[in-house]
């Protein structure tokens, strides 16, 4: 069976720069997020503040038609996974709760390019082994970022993120990872979190990535429920979810989700 | 938003099916039946029989896939 050719784009540095004001946007919602997220806000109500800062910066939500597997188009701005809940939560009537983990998704389009980006809250106060599953998960994704250098492969992103899951001997969702992205959301080369398909492509120049681990309490295997989006952890463990979009440049990679303010506060949301 | 890891493969449109299904003989000889992509749909694409197509197979289910792109 010949695999057909998986084409991925370079960006230009002019490129990277409009990427850049996408991923700041894109941050600017996240720190919004996380002060709005508390035990009675609904996640629709989430979605709708998203929505609006997006709207007023004059830019498109990235997630509205995508489309995965077999099911409708994505019809929200966010993701909103809570618990055992890992990614592509759909936003809607349920109320957060003091205790739950929640994983919180956007993306945003600033003249025609994408900035993607995920944080995992932790809401009151949860057991010490969970606080640290979603403090680990931000060390994956954060090892994997620094393992993204040019001349270096995605298979050393992936075995960078691998590690800090098998110091815990985490779940790692083997199914769903990170992507290539630029003007479009979901780009080449898909981005595994863990090893065991070889080196992979090699990173270069110009490449952007959106980086994201899944780890979980438990095992590593997932079900989509039957509103055709949510994955969810098939022994119901608890997962957290980290996502950084960046750019390969010759000095090394950079965070285009970033805006200067330090997202490592933002593990856990005040009650 | 995590991207769901999938096998793409590249066949000839055999023939079309009901509900915008269509048979795919692969490469390899093997047929799949394949659904459109709703990027496809919405930029109103005809797939039509001896079309190359690039279609997205589920590692799960190898026989079932996704017509993701018309080759010229």
């Amino acid at each position: 069976m010949i695999l057909a050719e998986r084409r991925v784009t370079l960006k230009s540095r002019a490129q990277v720069e409009t990427m850049r004001r996408a991923g700041r946007l894109v941050a600017d919602v996240l720190d919004r997020l996380g002060e709005e997220l508390r035990p009675g806000i609904t996640t629709g109500d989430l979605d709708r503040v998203a929505a609006a800062m997006i709207r007023e910066a004059g830019a498109t939500p990235s997630f509205i038609g995508v489309m995965m597997g077999a099911g409708a188009p994505y019809r929200h701005t966010i993701c909103v996974s809570i618990d055992d809940e890992v990614v592509h939560g759909i936003p809607g009537r349920r109320r957060i709760e003091s205790g739950q983990v929640v994983s919180i998704d956007a993306g945003a389009i600033v003249d025609g390019w994408h900035g993607d980006a995920a944080r995992t809250f932790t809401v009151g106060p949860v057991p010490p082994e969970v606080r640290q599953l979603v403090q680990e998960t931000r060390r994956g994704m954060d090892a994997g970022i620094a393992a993204a250098r040019p001349g270096g492969t995605i298979g050393d992103i992936a075995a960078a993120v691998e590690a800090v899951a098998l110091e815990h001997r985490y779940g790692v969702l083997r199914e769903y990872g990170g992507h290539g992205i630029g003007a479009e959301m979901h780009e080449e080369p898909f981005v595994p979190n863990y090893r065991g398909f070889g080196r992979g492509r090699r990173l270069e120049v110009g490449l952007c990535l959106a980086i994201e681990p899944m780890f979980t309490l438990g095992r590593a295997e997932v079900r989509v429920r039957d509103d055709g989006w949510t994955v969810a952890t098939a022994d119901g463990s608890l997962a957290a979810h980290w996502e950084q979009t960046i750019a390969i440049l010759p000095e090394g990679p950079e965070i285009l989700t970033a805006n200067g303010r330090d997202v490592s506060l933002s593990g856990e949301a005040s009650v | 938003m995590a991207k769901k890891d999938a096998i793409e493969v590249e066949g000839t449109v055999v023939e079309p099916l009901p509900n915008t299904m269509f048979a795919v003989e692969l490469e390899n000889g093997h047929r799949v039946l394949a659904h459109i992509s709703g990027k496809l749909r919405m930029n109103f694409i005809r797939i039509l029989p001896g079309d190359r197509v690039r279609v997205e197979l589920s590692p799960y289910d190898l026989s079932r896939g996704r017509i993701t792109y018309r080759l010229k």
